[in-house]
């Protein structure tokens, strides 16, 4: 208990106190730009195969593999071939984060109903129509679902960007390693799973919202 | 006119879904495909907006070959109403309707009024246009269906089982209510249904179909009925048993016409003119959102 009290205490007024908000930014940003990136990547390549129907094994199979991959041991493999810089960051934490967004955009299209869409093609619409008039829209919850899951394992993973110098507030938790300063790695990691419950209840929030209107009507 | 010549449809895992189909589908009038599964009915139908490839043959809309013409553009001026009335879950029933429209750049407003006119037509009430096609009972929902197949005032109209999926009774009055809308909008309609009394109420032409797509026999329902071409279109049509073998029975009180086991089915009132009976449109009953 008095543990929690002193990493509580250095948040609220103690040393971590005096750093805390650049920490939570440079946290955030790394976790924003890297599932942003990751999305921008995924989104359209998984409605592609949502909407076509063709290449899912191949994407499953290399989704299946990027999430096997230790993000530890690619964070430092990559550091040593390329170097400490913020771009080697970025790019393990969108290795990280492109499985469940890309999951999310093709499953999300797969589960609308198929005579929707047959309906919106007999009726004249072509396909980038039925793709953005009737897929992605009933779609949307379950994309979202794939990027909050996203966000949390990236959210999560970020401490380690401070091993390779991109800060962060697993910079806490690395400096207490060192320095045996056991409240401040917990101040740290306390840090870390509240920005994370704070993003998953955003993220639940943009999913709930997400539901169309009349598909949320014949649930209740 | 609608025409198929020699049209031939084989799926890539050698399915024979038709073969050598021809028939000649009249201006304003209403043909019912009518077959079991498997008779390739709704292959026919859907060859039409080129939502199936002829493997081979043609098929020709007043005259013009349509494999010339571009799907898209196709399908924008045929009407289609599907089974399980295909609505846009999202989208509340008056954009349902609207879709068509607003796909080919008609004013929202105008799109909106159009619309609303086409619930009266259907015999909607115009107070449903802002919900959702889930907060509508079955029934209502193939009335959306088909105000939507109409938004474009489509020359032609196709129905694929369109009211397969509703209980009896509310068949019934979107049957009566089709009647309706058809004598007054005189639409070039293809029907596709395995119920032959829908077949026999609703077709002014009917081609019932065998397996493969082979056509077993061609006609009025008068025709059909009097004459059976073959023993499977006799079979089919139940022309030698129950409601359709009716013979007249003399009795006390008066002739009264009986089924096949002797059961009064009716009485005759006289002769009527050589079209068969049509019925009137009668108000929605049972069609409420449950």
């Amino acid at each position: 208990m008095n543990l929690f009290a002193e990493a509580i205490a250095s948040i609220l007024s103690g040393p971590v106190s005096e750093t805390v908000g650049q920490r939570l930014t440079q946290h955030l940003f790394l976790t924003l730009l890297s599932v942003a990136i990751a999305a921008a990547i995924a989104i359209p390549l998984g409605w592609l195969i949502g909407h076509t129907g063709r290449g899912r094994e191949l994407a499953v199979g290399l989704s299946g593999a990027a999430r096997a991959l230790p993000t530890l041991g690619l964070l430092f493999f990559v550091a040593l071939l390329a170097g400490r810089s913020l771009a080697v960051g970025l790019l393990v934490f969108v290795v990280l984060a492109i499985p469940p967004i890309l999951a999310g955009a093709y499953s999300g299209l797969e589960a609308v109903d198929r005579r929707t869409v047959d309906a919106g093609r007999a009726m004249g619409m072509t396909e980038w129509q039925i793709l953005m008039k009737v897929e992605v829209p009933l779609g949307l919850p379950l994309l979202l679902g794939g990027i909050r899951s996203a966000a949390l394992q990236v959210v999560a993973t970020a401490t380690l960007a401070a091993f390779i110098g991109l800060g962060g507030l697993g910079g806490y938790i690395q400096a207490g390693l060192a320095l045996r300063d056991f409240p401040q790695m917990l101040a740290g990691a306390l840090l870390v799973t509240a920005l994370a419950l704070v993003l998953e209840g955003v993220f639940a929030l943009l999913q709930h919202l997400a539901v169309p209107r009349g598909v949320a009507a014949s649930r209740t | 006119m609608i025409e198929f010549r020699s049209v031939t449809k084989r799926y890539p895992d050698g399915t024979q879904a038709v073969e050598e189909f021809s028939l000649v589908l009249p201006s304003h009038k209403t043909t019912v495909l009518v077959g079991s599964s498997g008779s390739g009915k709704t292959t026919l139908l859907r060859m039409i907006n080129r939502m199936v490839e002829p493997t081979s043959g043609t098929i020709e809309i007043d005259g013009e070959d349509i494999s010339g013409i571009p799907p898209v553009g196709l399908r924008r001026r045929i009407g289609y109403v599907m089974q399980n009335s295909g609505l846009l879950p999202h989208r509340k029933v008056i954009d349902n309707v609207a879709t068509v429209p607003l796909l080919t750049g008609v004013k929202k407003k105008d799109a909106y009024a159009r619309a609303l006119e086409l619930l009266d037509t259907v015999g909607l009430d115009r107070s449903l246009a802002d919900r959702y096609p889930s907060q509508l009972s079955g029934g209502q929902q193939q009335r959306v269906g088909v105000a939507r197949g109409l938004a474009v005032d489509p020359n032609i109209l196709l129905m694929d089982e369109p009211f397969g999926a509703v209980d009896p009774i509310v068949r019934a009055d979107l049957q009566r209510e089709l009647h309706r809308l058809q004598s007054e909008l005189g639409k070039t309609v293809v029907f596709v249904t395995h119920d032959i009394d829908e077949a026999l109420l609703l077709g002014d032409q009917i081609c019932i179909l065998e397996r493969g797509g082979r056509v077993a026999q061609v006609g009025t329902p008068e025709q059909i009925l009097t004459n059976p071409a073959s023993d499977f279109v006799a079979s089919f049509i139940g022309a030698d048993r129950g409601k359709r073998a009716l013979s007249i029975r003399s009795t006390p009180e008066g002739d009264v016409v009986v089924d096949s086991d002797g059961r009064p089915a009716g009485v005759l009132t006289g002769q009527t003119k050589a079209t068969p009976f049509r019925g009137v449109g009668a108000p929605a009953q049972g069609e409420r959102a449950s």
